[in-house]
């Protein structure tokens, strides 16, 4: 027994720092219903400043932690809240995720163009040393990094609960997460409690980081996310807590520790057990806590009272093309496609065809998201898992069985399809961010464990995935590997517009407007779900082999989680809604990679900051940027032919009144200013008026 | 100095394209009750919030005891003492019933008074002080607008604008609403008063509007409103646009395009064709 204490104890520090973060998790979603993927970053900037100051800069303890926590944290927090927040405030939580993801690849794309990517070796630590043990508990030594997190974490979620439960801040700000509406109908300035929230929050995050510092042996500014595990185990106790409850996001951080702890002590080390169930267990838990916890159900229902005050949202733009522009269209896309085609094997240097190739790639992969996000309006967080599925699979079958590498990328999109599968059937009853979020589970659960092993990504040394090769045609050249990708590419564009235009398009277009209205229309919505889910997937998989044939070698880093949700911010941009949006996203990231390799290494994570900028527009411009500005000139050169039209059936009717050919010109103005035409002020007007409007109409 | 405490002069509004208020005019003198009146969707509600900054203004203004506060933000303008109790549920469904007075008094009466106005506002409704830590989202309709009338009843504001307090209540329930509403009236508060049951709403007022279509359509001492009413909505329903013989539509009805669904909105008392002639006429 006191040897199973002995165990436990250690756990409880640990699980403090999964404590920290679930309550900043909660916090920030309960005060401002985004859930902020971004926090981690929050943290690490903080850590990272601090760390810098007190180590390097030899500044005193304290006033490093003011500097990085105090001033740093809540200031960054302000400022998310002015040029995020206040945008997305009525947004659906689709979208606020989505601005919460270009935070998270922005923030810390940012540091090494900052302070420069050299790794810091030197780690510093808040109030108590971590080297240095205070006292046993039993048999446990207990040293300063576990006493000062374990009190510090009480501290603060004791803290932030007194406060939310007796303090007037507190009841506001309550008032405010409920509605901010009725807050300010009792004069409650909501806009600032809500700004005061994020920056309460904000130095919380920044609070965790510096308390985790003493955990990492060095920091690398160029991979700030290596906390997978804390961002595992911390999203699991916040979803044990229902987003909701600081309380049981304490113990449930605690419990996680503990449990952690006590596994790795029991189980055998050598073991199958240890080996593969371990590292997996924490994604288990967590995929486990989202589907079962019925509290997290309703996390996107909006529960303010006075929603309706809102006008609804805009309608998507969609561009609207004239008739007449259709055949000169057609032609200039396809004199394009040639003319493309012609370049590639001729004139264009071969440092460029290569990233020409990749962009195809990349179209092909970016496909799955216009499937999954752009049709069914759900956001999946782990395409580039399918992806690193379908790769690791050509690149295993071609190693071990000789296989040839198209053959092998249809059975590795197969097996991707058939994981979509799975994944899709236990999801079909989530929606909105809990599908997110288990979308994400799994994709942390590839990159660090499923992708881990050496018979799956080749474990250190990678995996070569071989050109492919057919009968006496080979795709060694790079030239020659375009032309494949652009047939592949053109295969599955025509593939999504069959699907687009077909059935289960046409469902999941219901299903995006109205889920109950579309099954009470009897529509099947699992089906289509899982269809679009299995489908996506394995497209992703098809894509991801291909990449891997390009690249050549390959490992598990690069299909690591982050890409994926870079992937999703870059078609997300662009453009989500058709094929061509996914096109242009995939050249475009592509070619900007290219672009970049002329800069600095420094400046390589801009790329990154402007898709994730791009993201922060998505609540204004859910069709895409690209999307938006298409639709806006084609209205623009509508409006132009209509002008001329009408121009000249003016001059070919010129000896006829006026008003007649007016009729020609009435579609013109859909997104047009509101009735300009207005009835003058209607003054108030004695009884005896009434009928006299009546008399009017007799 | 006016002795209006509330007036509006050629008020517009709009919900993204769609217009909803057509230059509104009117004036509330302190101490009066105002009873606005009009079918469903004629704008009442978009009036009552434009007042009280939830929804902005397109046009015109809003003077509230001889302040302009034509867009002010809304927590500026309730401090200022205009009340409002919007449509529905109005009150704060996760917190619990003192936590809902406690937060309006604090604000309105001062962190002194706040004892002295929970115990009037439990006095006024005691069925709210045998439930004082039950959350308010379990209490039922009417006790949640009861809820909302012991806010306002405790510390009586300025002027007090209330949104179909009696929606969906039972009559015995209504009584005691209404009686709640005269209780705040002898306090001293002006009083505007949306509300479909014509009747109710008439006993209590000196003063009615009758909205049609986003527009003031009648105007006047309570009095004389119900057989205006009966003119106004009475001749409206018989005679409706869309069957007026030898009526161009393109050229009858210049100011419609800001309306995109005025022609598939079901118009239940049938309004404002009458109405919008006038308007359009001057
Ligand atoms: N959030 C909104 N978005 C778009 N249009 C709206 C919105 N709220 C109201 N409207 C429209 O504005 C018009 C006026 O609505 P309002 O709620 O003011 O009517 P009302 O007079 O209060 O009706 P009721 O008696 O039914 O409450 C209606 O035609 C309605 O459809
Ligand atoms: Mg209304």
């Amino acid at each position: 027994m006191s040897s199973l204490l002995d165990y436990a104890i250690p756990g409880v520090p640990y699980g403090c720092e999964f404590a920290l973060l679930a309550v900043g998790l909660v916090l920030t979603f309960r005060a401002t219903g985004v859930f902020n993927l971004a926090f981690g970053a929050q943290a690490f900037v903080s850590a990272f400043v601090f760390d810098l100051l007190d180590e390097y800069a030899h500044w005193p303890q304290w006033a490093a932690f003011a500097v990085a926590v105090l001033v740093l944290a809540p200031g960054l927090g302000l400022a998310l809240d002015h040029f995020l927040c206040r945008p997305i405030r009525t947004a659906s939580t689709t979208a606020k995720v989505v601005s919460s993801l270009g935070l998270l690849i922005a923030i810390p794309q940012s540091i090494p163009i900052i302070f420069g990517g050299r790794t810091r070796h030197r780690i510093g630590y808040l109030w108590l040393n971590p080297n240095i043990v205070y006292f046993h508990i039993g048999s446990t030594p207990v040293n300063g990094a576990d006493i000062s997190t374990t009190v510090v974490t009480l501290g603060v979620v004791l803290g932030l609960m007194a406060m939310f439960r007796w303090t007037s801040a507190g009841l506001t700000m309550r008032a405010v997460v409920e509605s901010r509406r009725l807050a300010s109908l009792e004069g409650v300035n909501a806009g600032r409690v809500a700004a005061g929230a994020w920056a309460l929050s904000s130095l919380l995050a920044g609070l965790a980081g510096v308390m985790l510092l003493p955990q990492s042996n060095s920091i690398d500014p160029t991979n700030p996310l290596e906390f997978t595990t804390l961002l595992v185990a911390g999203i699991t106790a916040a979803a044990m807590a229902g987003m909701s409850s600081l309380p049981v996001a304490l113990v449930g951080g605690i419990g996680l520790g503990v449990l952690e702890n006590l596994l790795v002590k029991f189980l055998p080390p050598g073991g199958v057990l240890a080996q593969g169930l371990l590292p997996s267990l924490p994604f288990i838990v967590l995929v486990g806590v989202l589907l079962a916890n019925p509290r997290l159900r309703h996390l996107d229902q909006s529960s303010d009272p006075l929603a309706s005050v809102d006008p609804p949202p805009p309608p998507r733009a969609i561009a609207i093309r004239d008739k007449r522009l259709e055949l000169p269209m057609k032609w200039g896309f396809r004199l394009l496609v040639i003319a493309f085609v012609v370049s590639c094997l001729t004139w264009v240097p071969g440092n460029w065809v290569f990233p020409l190739g990749q962009g195809l790639v990349f179209s092909v992969i970016f496909l799955s998201i216009t499937l999954i996000t752009g049709m069914s309006g759900q956001l999946s967080l782990c395409q580039a898992s399918f992806a690193g599925i379908g790769a690791f699979t050509a690149g295993q079958l071609a190693l071990h069985m000789g296989l040839p590498v198209l053959l092998g990328a249809v059975v590795g999109a197969v097996l991707a399809a058939v994981v979509g599968v799975v994944l899709a059937l236990l999801v079909i009853r989530v929606s909105g961010l809990l599908l997110t979020l288990v979308t994400l589970a799994f994709a942390l659960f590839a990159d660090n464990v499923l992708f881990q092993f050496s018979w799956t990504g080749g474990g250190v040394a990678g995996l070569v995935v071989p050109r492919p090769a057919m009968g006496s045609v080979n795709f060694n050249n790079d030239r020659a590997f375009v032309m494949l990708a652009l047939v592949v590419l053109a295969l599955c564009m025509g593939v999504v517009v069959l699907i687009q235009r077909g059935t289960v398009g046409r469902y999941l277009a219901a299903m995006r407007g109205s889920p109950t209205a579309a099954a009470s229309l009897g529509i099947n919505l699992s089906w289509s779900k899982v269809t679009v889910f299995a489908l996506s997937a394995g497209m992703a998989g098809l894509g991801g082999a291909l990449y891997g044939s390009i690249e050549g070698p390959i490992s598990s880093t690069d299909f690591n989680y982050v890409l994926s949700l870079v992937w999703v911010v870059v078609v997300i941009t662009t453009g989500a809604q058709t094929v061509e949006g996914a096109v242009q996203a995939g050249m475009a990231f592509a070619v900007f990679a290219q672009v970049l390799t002329y800069l600095p290494q420094r400046v390589a994570g801009i790329e990154f900051i402007m898709f994730a900028v791009g993201a922060l527009t998505y609540a204004a411009h859910p069709e895409g940027i690209v999307e938006y500005q298409r639709s806006i000139w084609m209205a623009r050169v509508g409006r132009w032919l209509e002008a001329w039209d009408e121009r000249r059936s003016r001059m070919a009717r010129s000896g006829m009144p006026p008003g007649s050919a007016a009729t020609g010109a009435v579609a013109g103005g859909v997104g047009g200013a509101p009735g300009s035409a207005v009835p003058g002020a209607l003054p108030a007007s004695a009884p005896g008026s009434a009928p006299a409007g009546g008399a009017y109409h007799a | 100095m006016s002795p209006m405490l509330l007036e509006a002069e050629g008020l517009c509004a709009s919900y993204g394209s769609y217009r909803a208020l057509f230059g509104v005019s009117l004036a509330l003198p302190e101490g009066s009750v105002m009873a606005l009146l009009g079918s469903n969707g004629a704008g009442k509600s978009t009036l009552a919030r434009v007042f009280t900054g939830l929804v902005a203004s397109t046009g015109g203004t809003v003077r509230f005891a001889g302040c302009d506060i034509t867009n002010l933000p809304a927590w500026r303008i309730a401090r200022m003492g205009l009340v409002h109790v919007p449509e529905g549920r109005g009150v704060f469904g996760s917190l619990s019933v003192e936590e809902n007075l406690v937060l309006s008094f604090r604000r309105r009466a001062g962190r002194s008074e706040v004892s002295t106005a929970l115990e009037r506002a439990y006095g006024a409704f005691p069925v709210l002080a045998e439930r004082r830590r039950q959350q308010a989202a379990t209490l039922s309709g009417g006790q949640q607008r009861m809820l909302s009338l012991a806010k306002v009843l405790a510390v009586p504001p300025r002027l007090l604008v209330v949104d179909e307090l009696s929606l969906g209540l039972a009559p015995v329930i209504v009584d005691a609403v209404y009686d709640g509403l005269v209780a705040i009236r002898s306090n001293g508060t002006t009083l505007l008063v949306v509300e479909q049951q014509v009747d109710r709403a008439l006993a209590l007022a000196d003063l009615a509007v009758v909205l049609a279509k986003g527009a003031v359509a009648w105007q006047g001492p309570a009095a004389g409103a119900a057989t205006a009413m009966e003119g106004i909505l009475g001749t409206g329903s018989v005679v409706d646009a869309g069957s007026r013989p030898g009526q161009p539509d393109s050229a009858g009805q210049p100011d419609r395009p800001g309306r995109p669904d005025s022609a598939g909105q079901p118009d239940s008392v049938g309004t404002g064709e009458g109405a919008g002639e006038m308007g359009r006429s001057c």
